[in-house]
């Protein structure tokens, strides 16, 4: 009813494969834009800018990337966070060392210092299988950290030990550094997850993303079909390594404003998994669902003992935070283990039904 | 050529100049090694029976040290609370067994490995909310653990053995023992040995997933209030004590994931190197606390020439 596609025919192959072949995605697509550009930058506070819009794109962004490799390509990684410090060093250097250089330039080239750094530890990915290849991610991630603290140069010998974003302006107006309005932070960062989102869509339904997914349900199969294992593979780790270190720029210098070592340790991959998993492996609307929820469930539980007037202590409601978010994450497993991503599917399928059950 | 003699001399020269300080250093990392091999020994279980990658271990170990201390501070007897946290456990394990894997059976591994992830963010909250966060002394005397020291004197050198150390390894090597000949001996080991075989098999002949599945669980939790108390009479019961199933993993990674005497033997060496190469390697040259790291870097060296680790089972992948 809500999602007729009877009517809608396709005369060639190209309209067959375009990005949109049902005309309600797009309509359905256009709308979200329209929320995320115009109404929400009028209507949010900063509070909702800092505390939810923001870090939801940005989370997504990262889930995205390790999609890339996790859900796509199937290669289990537990090191994202390190590798979304890489992204936020590399930029932080390069910002220090060429302070004349566009922002958006540093950005896009400090993805490749972390595509980099992920192929490197990417490449026992081609002995090691399963779990055993989370090792190889997990020395990525104790190592950089371990490299992020002790390596004096990266933070410019600074005696916190912490990296400051300096202000840096872009076409006028400032976008990182204290002096940075939200507003403008937000729509720096909605364009970049935009940009690459539809990369992202693009390369994974093309034939790089069909090769990864050959190789992610069956990697002697796909071997056997004729697919590069070593350059597919690699690839994998080097897209979604860029996309997870172009995340921690953002995460760093559109959002923090500053960061230390030990905010990229192993909560933060954690944090990234499960927002690709609650959302979908293997979807990439998925990661922009499990963001919303993994960041706006904090939020939301941490208001609503005050909304009813009910006095907790905030030590009593990180606990209860920490416990809820745990009870949720097996409950969605239990309930729906393809993720959100697979719930919206149901409940387009049902729209497309709707008012017939079959 | 000053380079390589820091790194490939000088190091051995230090050795050879203190041998009380090398079985010094020997000492504490073979019982750092012990406590990774016990987690290990945990993981080991529950993946031979189930194949699911349990990462909550290690917050059963501080889980079970707290509920000890806890129950120690309400004015429990330190002989009953030891009893009381055994049940503590059964309980939790059956918990476990219904709401978490009775629903999730047949998923795959990741999905699996994220839930063990949510039951760990569980405990952590739950353990918090009812015992606080703060750090809490293991109660050592309460539970006839030595305390005192053992003094050597070899080479006219100086070297000291905590006895309670000396207890933990004691009381690991019964464990294990007591576990080796469970697994291989008793109706219950040979239930969950084919299990981890093949799951449809065993059903077919009768054996209950769900009962061996909470025993496994319980031995799992028995084994992490062992490990608790040892490390817990170390270093205080807190949840920093939660990274140490960080170090399991590797450990794991090295042992192979099916085998048990392969976690003991990689929670040794892992325990002894990362000790010795901190204290030679680390200090002097890298600026210390190698130990974040230096497990997983020899676990991957080693998995690139051996796959499935040092004792796992030869992976056969069929088309």
């Amino acid at each position: 009813m809500f999602y007729r596609t009877a009517g809608q025919f396709k005369t060639s192959y190209e309209a067959d494969h375009a990005l949109f072949p049902v005309r309600q995605d797009a309509i359905l697509l256009g709308v979200i834009l329209i929320f995320a550009f115009v109404i929400f930058p009028f209507t949010a506070s900063e509070f909702a800018f800092r505390a939810l819009l923001i870090p939801v794109l940005i989370y997504s962004l990262a889930a995205l990337g390790l999609n890339i490799l996790t859900g796509y390509a199937g290669q289990l990684s537990l090191g994202t966070g390190a590798f979304m410090g890489v992204g936020a060093y590399a930029c932080y250097k390069l910002v220090s060392i060429f302070p004349e250089m566009n922002i958006v330039v540093a950005i896009a080239l400090s993805g490749f210092f972390s595509a980099a750094i992920g192929v490197l530890f990417g490449l026992p990915s081609l002995r090691i299988k399963g779990f055993y290849l989370a090792i190889a991610t997990l020395a990525a991630q104790f190592f950089l950290v371990w490299l992020f603290q002790k390596w004096a140069w990266l933070y410019n010998y600074n005696a916190s030990g912490a990296i400051q974003v300096p202000n840096i302006d872009l076409f006028g107006i400032t976008v990182a550094g204290p002096r940075a309005t939200a507003m403008a932070q937000y729509y720096f960062v909605l364009c970049v997850v935009c940009a690459i989102t539809f990369f992202a869509i693009n390369i994974t339904r093309g034939r790089i993303g069909r090769m990864w997914k050959a190789v992610r349900d069956m990697d002697i199969a796909a071997e056997l079909v004729g697919i590069n294992l070593m350059r597919t593979k690699l690839m994998a780790f080097f897209v979604s390594s860029y996309v997870v270190g172009i995340a921690g720029a953002l995460f760093v210098f559109l959002w923090r404003g500053a960061a230390e070592a030990n905010l990229f340790d192993i909560p933060l991959s954690f944090r990234v998994l499960f927002i690709a998993i609650i959302g979908g492996l293997g979807s990439i609307l998925g990661n922009f669902l499990g963001a919303i929820l993994i960041v706006a469930l904090p939020v939301i539980i941490s208001s609503v003992p005050g909304a009813f007037g009910i006095p907790v202590d905030s030590a009593m409601v990180e606990h209860l935070n920490i416990m809820i978010i745990g009870a949720l994450i097996i409950a969605f497993l239990i309930i729906e283990p393809h993720g959100l991503a697979r719930f919206w599917a149901m409940i387009r399928e049902k729209f497309i039904l709707w008012p017939f059950p079959h | 050529m000053e380079f390589l003699n820091d790194v490939l001399v000088q190091p051995f020269a230090d050795m050879a100049a203190a041998p009380d300080f090398l079985l010094q250093v020997l000492w504490e990392g073979l019982v750092g090694g012990v406590l990774y091999a016990l987690i290990a020994l945990g993981f080991v279980l529950i993946y031979k029976s189930s194949r699911i990658f349990n990462f909550a271990q290690g917050i059963m170990v501080v889980f079970a040290a707290l509920t000890l201390v806890g129950l120690y501070e309400k004015g429990v007897p330190a002989l009953l609370a030891l009893p009381l946290t055994l049940v503590v456990m059964l309980i939790l394990a059956m918990t476990i067994e219904r709401v978490v894997l009775r629903p999730l059976v047949n998923q795959p591994d990741i999905i699996l490995f994220m839930a063990t992830i949510g039951i760990t963010l569980f405990l952590i909250g739950f353990g918090e909310l009812i015992f606080g966060g703060e750090n809490k002394v293991m109660i050592t005397e309460q539970l006839f653990i030595p305390t005192g020291s053992i003094v050597f004197e070899p080479f006219g050198g100086f070297v000291s053995i905590e006895e309670k150390d000396l207890t933990a390894v004691i009381g690991a090597m019964v464990l294990v023992a007591a576990l080796l000949v469970f697994l291989n001996k008793s109706k219950i080991g040979r239930a969950i040995r084919a299990l981890g075989d093949d799951h449809q098999a065993a059903l077919s002949v009768g054996i209950s997933l769900s009962t061996i599945w909470v025993i496994v669980w319980f031995i799992a939790g028995v084994i992490a209030l062992a490990t608790g108390i040892v490390w817990g009479a170390r270093a205080g019961v807190s949840f920093a004590l939660e990274v140490i199933a960080f170090k399991a993993l590797p450990v794991l990674m090295l042992g192979g994931l099916e085998s048990v005497m392969g976690a003991i033997i990689g929670g040794l060496a892992i325990g002894i190197l990362e000790k010795v190469f901190e204290i030679y390697w680390g200090q002097p040259l890298l600026g210390g606390n190698t130990e974040a790291w230096f497990a997983y870097m020899l676990a991957l060296l080693v998995l690139l020439f051996r796959p499935q680790g040092l004792f796992g089972e030869k992976i056969i992948e069929r088309v």
